[in-house]
């Protein structure tokens, strides 16, 4: 008799094996990302419509809001690119926030029949976020070219800032997600968050207004940090990271990520069970 | 002869040893589903806290009573498949079959015990799982596939073969939400059919799909046990019990109550008796089984004679009574029952006239006259009908009960051929 078992299930165990799972199920993730883009951009014109309309309305009301009727300072750059910088990170927060909030409860049929890293399902549907952000970065070029606006070379560390927000997202992501199947009336708070995040965030105006000694209490929320690098790497120029700040949002997304990376795992193996 | 054995055994492979394997379950009586809502842990936590400041003498223990009762879906289950094994799971509604299968394919933990595996489990517990209805079949195989486990280029090399078997080849790049059931199960199942892992786990697939269908299927999973592949099959279709699996694992209420050849075993739970349910009732509109248009309050059959106990016989006429609470203002409903064999055949289904429900309870009785059913076990399955045509609720295990013969006027003692055995009338001259 052979006693080189492949696997081995037991209560509360299986860390080791959940990461190698977790690569052996790349392709499930892909397919599960293809088939969200997929079924999202096909069911209709307007679904890519829509991902070109939200962004350009939510800007030019901000436009309009803070840089004509407040007259926020914007340091000589056009406030509707001053404004599209951070609508980027954020939208990619928000919508990945509400679209995988909802995640595992709409992949109900598969968690209960079928096994595979249930961290998929969130991540995947982040991807799909991901699109959407593309096609506003599409529209800020087009922004961009209207303003006769040229970046600096900090643009190419916008991939730093790309990743710095989804790891936000993602962590966030990951909490709400699996609270939801636990308390399914934890989605309710999801689009209060959305939509309060919206106006603690620096998204209509430069963090510059907020006075120097609110800065530091005001990087708390980690999307501060994700918002100002954007700025920073888009619009160069005058922009500054304020950088004491900028490291706590960072630490602060680090740490929520891994906690919600915890928090995931140690309820995950029950979501079968509660779904 | 003993050097015979031991030979054997070095060859014989174990690639599945369950070791205690238990599974607990905790189930509220307050509230009818699983999960909870943070509104009701607020109020509930907010409630202990206000107890415990007016009466902060009382046991921590009286205080965080929450409603809640352990249930141990299974108990100590330990068994071993060999390499190559097809191996059967019978055993009642609620026996821990599913539990078992879920927990052998990951799903689900176990709470207790330890399970070792040998190579690559795949699970089949329900057909087209993660099917997208506004993709098209093509698109459908490759997401389902990977679903199940196949790698990309695993589906691109039997692409073909899945099309042909589901016989959908002309509808493949419509969505699927435009495929009549019939395609849309065939293609699900083909998929699935297609894995190639060592261990395959089924649960009950095979009550799908049109009897042409299902002989296909039937011939496509003795064709993967012929092929030296471990097979798990959970069924009630004995018939298909007994020809796929040549061993069966007999479940009752989260126990092993007996595992070998599968003749032996099927026969014994026939024999066993506890195979009959004839009444099931529910006090509690919460759990009942249903949703929120009906819930089951009682179901029950019964001798529809004076003074008759126990056993049915041939020549007893059968009264079946429902009961349930309707939740669907002035509702036109009927029910239905359907009577199978153990073995899986659709022996009737009879449909009661309509009528107009109010809210609240309703019942219903049908009868079945005696000298019509043959001797063996039934399974009835119950269907309410909306409007005639929306099927609201349906029960597929309502009730088992078992027919005996306890007299026969004749000489011969075989088993009477057929699914019933009605008394006709018979001029012979």
């Amino acid at each position: 008799m052979s006693n080189d078992f492949d696997l081995i299930i037991e209560p509360g165990k299986g860390i080791k094996q959940y990461w190698a799972d977790l690569w052996r199920y790349r392709e499930l993730f892909y397919f599960l990302a293809w088939r969200d883009i997929l079924v999202r951009y096909k069911q209709t014109v307007i679904g890519v419509a829509w991902s070109v309309i939200r962004p350009v309305l939510t800007m030019a009301v901000f436009s309009v809001i803070f840089g004509r009727l407040a007259k926020f300072p914007s340091d000589g750059v056009p406030y509707p690119v001053l404004v599209f910088a951070a609508m980027l990170p954020w939208q990619l927060f928000s919508n990945s926030l509400s679209e995988s909030s909802n995640s595992l409860i709409a992949s109900r049929n598969m968690i209960t029949k079928i096994y595979f890293p249930r961290l998929i399902v969130p991540s995947s549907s982040v991807i799909v976020c991901l699109v959407d952000f593309l096609i506003s970065m599409a529209i800020l070029g087009v922004l961009m070219i209207w303003y006769h606006f040229v970046p600096g070379w900090r643009i190419f560390l916008l991939p730093f800032f790309l990743f710095l927000a989804l790891t936000t997202a993602m962590g966030v992501g990951l909490w709400i997600s699996a609270l939801n199947v636990k308390y399914r009336d934890f989605r309710y708070i999801i689009p209060f968050v959305v939509q309060f995040g919206l106006y603690i965030s620096p998204v209509g105006f430069s963090s510059a207004v907020v006075p120097e000694k609110w800065r530091l209490l005001y990087s708390i929320n980690p999307m501060v940090g994700v918002i100002d690098g954007f700025r920073w790497s888009i619009i160069g120029g005058n922009s500054q990271i304020y950088l004491p700040g900028f490291f706590i949002s960072v630490g602060l997304t680090l740490v929520i990520f891994l906690l919600g990376l915890s928090y995931f795992r140690k309820t995950e193996r029950t979501f079968a069970d509660v779904i | 002869m003993v050097k015979c054995i031991i030979w054997v055994n070095e060859f014989m492979n174990t690639v599945i040893k369950v070791d205690n394997l238990s599974k607990k379950y905790i189930i509220g009586h307050q509230s009818k589903e699983p999960y909870q809502t943070l509104r009701d842990t607020v109020a509930r936590k907010s409630r202990e806290i206000s107890k415990r400041l007016l009466h902060p003498f009382l046991s921590s223990s009286a205080q965080s009573f929450s409603g809640t009762e352990d249930f141990w879906a299974l108990k100590d289950v330990s068994f071993e498949v060999q390499e190559g094994d097809r191996l059967g799971i019978i055993g009642r509604n609620g026996a821990g079959k599913s539990t078992l299968l879920k927990v052998l394919s990951r799903i689900t933990e176990p709470t207790k015990g330890r399970i070792h595996l040998k190579g690559r489990v795949a699970s089949l517990l329900e057909v087209g799982t993660g099917f997208h209805p506004e993709l098209t079949g093509r698109e459908n195989i490759f997401l389902n596939g990977a679903i199940l486990g196949m790698g990309k280029t695993e589906i691109k090399k039997k692409f073909d073969e899945i099309v042909a078997f589901a016989e959908v080849e002309k509808f493949l790049d419509t969505p699927v939400k435009h495929y009549s059931s019939g395609m849309y199960v065939r293609l699900a199942f083909a998929v699935a059919a297609h894995l190639e892992p060592e261990i395959l786990i089924i649960d009950e697939v095979l009550a799908v799909g049109d009897a042409q269908f299902q002989k296909k299927c039937m011939g496509k999973m003795e064709e993967v046990g012929r092929e030296g592949r471990t097979v798990l099959f959970v069924s009630h279709n004995m018939t298909a019990v007994k020809s796929l699996c040549e061993k069966v694992i007999w479940l009752e209420s989260g126990h092993i109550m007996s595992i070998g050849n599968s003749d032996m075993i099927v026969s014994e739970y026939f024999q066993s008796g506890t195979n009959e349910l004839r009444e099931q009732t529910w006090e509690n509109p919460e759990i009942a089984p249903g949703n929120d248009k009906v819930r089951l309050h009682y179901i029950r059959l019964t001798p529809d004679a004076e003074n008759h106990k126990g056993q049915i016989s041939l020549e007893t006429p059968l009264k079946i009574e429902i009961g349930f609470w309707n939740f669907i203002p002035e509702a036109q409903l009927n029910f239905s029952l359907h009577l199978f064999t153990m073995e899986g055949s659709y022996v009737l289904a009879t449909v009661s006239n309509v009528f107009a429900a109010e809210i609240g309870i309703v019942k219903g009785a049908c009868y079945i006259p005696g000298n019509f059913l043959n001797n063996g076990t039934y399974r009835v399955m119950i269907k309410i009908v909306q409007d005639s045509k929306i099927s609201v609720f349906n029960l597929k295990e309502a009730l088992y009960f078992e027919v005996i013969e306890d007299r026969r006027n004749s000489d011969w003692y075989g088993k009477w051929p057929g699914v019933v055995r009605p008394k006709f009338k018979w001029n012979v001259t």
